[in-house]
């Protein structure tokens, strides 16, 4: 088997008194969609912070293509490829779309400490991109504000895929979505794989889990709780695994509503 | 597919010239309206030229204030850094330092002073711009009276006199009309300011803090960093509009731009920049400039009480920003 695009061993990070994460192992492998899933305060979001460089480990290795790496800051993730799209997008609302998508990293010509910003190219090389990924918006020069959830969803994933990025990480991608672009957003996720990129997403909905997800790995109380291949496991053995059980089999509750 | 062309390449985009430049509209109306009322006053190339000399120092304060407050901050003491960088650089100047040093002495308190405001918002981590400003307004102030003992310094260098006094009538002007020195120095730093903020990244930096300061930071952007440079930049026109005023005047007077930082703001705000951040132009700016100088000019012309002007532009500040209120609704509601 070829080494792991990601791997973190023996991960530990304490915030004074409070211990978050405690050795937990981790790995994605080329273009594999994993599913990260957990309780409020499992560690789903302390982890995915040290994997995109926000935090460092108190504990434990990174390896990044069988090289052993640390992130002082998201850049030096993202120079690897690892970027993170966040629950609320982080995108500057005045901004439109395609400046959005280069901010940071805008093309054009060097002076010093300064960027002449190439407006023409930035407009042109967002609006290739977007088509490549079959993203559909009216212009480019929309401001994000004026779009609507799922659209704004899909420019910050391609602003997380604008710089040849290998890994995603993904926070909630359908959480502040209208459940009609739900779909959209997802079906984008899978395209993504297509395109050999890895995706992690940390989601609450099963559905979003058992639509696109390759593997599915939980995390209880900042430990390694339990992972499987999806094909191997079920929505409510996955359930169980967010609340503590394992070999969780029974029918739950909300099944028995319907 | 995605549509590329830029509106205004296809055909004109209307709602977003007016939108942008709407502004400008109103400068020429109000212009054409005392031109109207007053044309024997307020046509005079005297009058003109007057305008322009007389709002030229509260032009460089807005540009710097537009700045700030496109990344939702506020700078209160560039009324002060105006008045130090005009005392210090008078005193300069009788005391017989070389005139080119003495021209850089008002851009370069500017600087140091907003310097020390953006260190105190983003190394101290006071809450507020509101906090840090208020303290250097006052600390600013403070200094340029204790440097002249309170009193005015008069009798500048020609050469530091030049910019804020010279004009140019091309022979075709009776003095003391012209294009006045103080205007081409506006207009450089505006089409400048207006190519930083547009044009490079850092400018786009600056916007993106104002629109949305977390976007800014998971993008990479030094927030902080670009922060300071917005206040010494503010600073520094401050400093600038100081050396201009010094050689209207010829001195340079401790009580100089008390309050003015208020007049600035005004002036960003009915030039249609949002006082939240991230919105606005530098066309904009210098129309809400020519707005309330027009203002003023055209109630002195017409023998309107000087306590008439405050209450007056008082209300265009309130209108001009309900218009923008009621633009926004409008937009939204498409």
């Amino acid at each position: 088997m070829a080494a792991p695009l990601l791997e973190a061993r023996g991960i530990s990070k304490f915030f004074g008194a409070i211990t978050a994460l405690r050795d937990v192992n981790f790995h994605v492998g080329h273009g594999e969609v994993l599913g990260v899933v957990g309780d409020n305060g499992a560690g789903k979001s302390t982890l995915m912070k040290i994997l995109s460089g926000l935090f460092r480990p108190s504990e434990g290795e990174l390896i990044f293509n069988g090289q052993p790496v640390s992130f002082s800051s998201p850049k030096d993730a993202q120079r690897l490829g690892i970027e993170m799209v966040y629950q609320d997008f982080a995108l500057a609302g005045n901004m439109p779309i395609y400046e959005n998508i280069y901010l940071g990293r805008e093309p054009g010509t060097r002076f010093g400490p300064l960027t002449i910003v190439d407006h023409k190219l930035a407009r042109q090389m967002a609006a290739d991109h977007l088509d490549r990924l079959h993203i559909h918006v009216k212009s480019v020069d929309q401001n994000t504000e004026d779009l609507s959830g799922g659209q704004r969803q899909a420019v910050a994933i391609a602003r997380a895929t604008a710089f040849d990025g290998k890994l995603v990480i993904m926070d909630e991608p359908t959480a502040a979505l209208a459940i009609k672009e739900v779909g959209k957003v997802l079906d984008l996720v899978k395209s993504l794989k297509d395109h050999g990129v890895a995706v992690i997403i940390i989601s609450h909905r099963m559905d979003d889990i058992f639509y696109c997800c390759d593997r599915v790995m939980a995390l209880y109380q900042g430990t390694n709780f339990a992972e499987a291949e999806l094909s191997r496991t079920s929505r409510n053995e996955v359930i169980g695994w967010i609340m503590g059980t394992k070999g969780n089999t029974m029918t739950l509750a909300h099944d028995n509503m319907h | 597919m995605t549509d590329t062309t830029a509106p205004g390449k296809a055909g004109i985009n209307w709602s977003k010239l007016l939108e942008g430049y709407g502004i400008v509209i109103v400068v020429v109306v109000m212009a054409l309206a005392l031109a109207l009322i007053k044309p024997e006053v307020f046509l005079t190339p005297q009058n003109l030229t007057n305008i322009l000399k007389q709002n030229a120092s509260l032009a460089l304060l807005a540009l710097g204030m537009y700045v700030v407050i496109v990344t939702a901050g506020i700078d209160l003491s560039v009324g002060s850094i105006m008045a130090l960088g005009m005392v210090a650089l008078a005193i300069a100047s009788k005391a017989g330092v070389p005139w080119p040093v003495v021209l850089l002495i008002g851009p370069a308190i500017g600087l140091a002073v907003g310097w020390i405001n953006g260190i105190g918002l983003t190394v101290l981590k006071l809450p507020h711009p509101f906090i840090m400003t208020l303290g250097t307004l006052n600390v600013a102030r403070g200094l340029t009276y204790l440097i002249s003992n309170g009193a005015p310094v008069s009798g500048l260098q020609p050469e530091v006199r030049y910019l804020g006094q010279a004009y140019y009538d091309f022979g075709l002007f009776p003095p003391p009309a012209g294009l006045p020195a103080s205007l081409i120095v506006v207009a450089v730093c505006a089409v400048a300011l207006w190519f930083f903020l547009e044009r490079t990244n850092m400018g786009r930096h600056i916007f993106a803090i104002g629109g949305n300061p977390h976007a800014a930071r998971v993008s990479g952007i030094n927030v902080d960093r670009t922060l300071v440079v917005v206040y010494m930049i503010s600073g520094f026109f401050a400093g600038l509009s100081g050396l201009l005023l010094a050689g209207r005047t010829d001195s340079g007077f401790p009580n100089a731009g008390l309050g003015i930082e208020l007049d600035a703001i005004a002036a960003v705000i009915i030039g249609g920049a949002s006082f939240f951040g991230g919105r606005g132009t530098v066309i904009g700016v210098l129309a809400g400039v020519l707005i309330m100088g027009i203002l003023r000019n055209g109630l002195n012309i017409t023998n309107v009480s000087a306590f008439w002007q405050q209450i007056l532009i008082g209300l265009v500040i309130i209108v001009a920003v309900y218009i923008d209120v009621l633009r926004r609704r409008a937009g939204t509601r498409r």
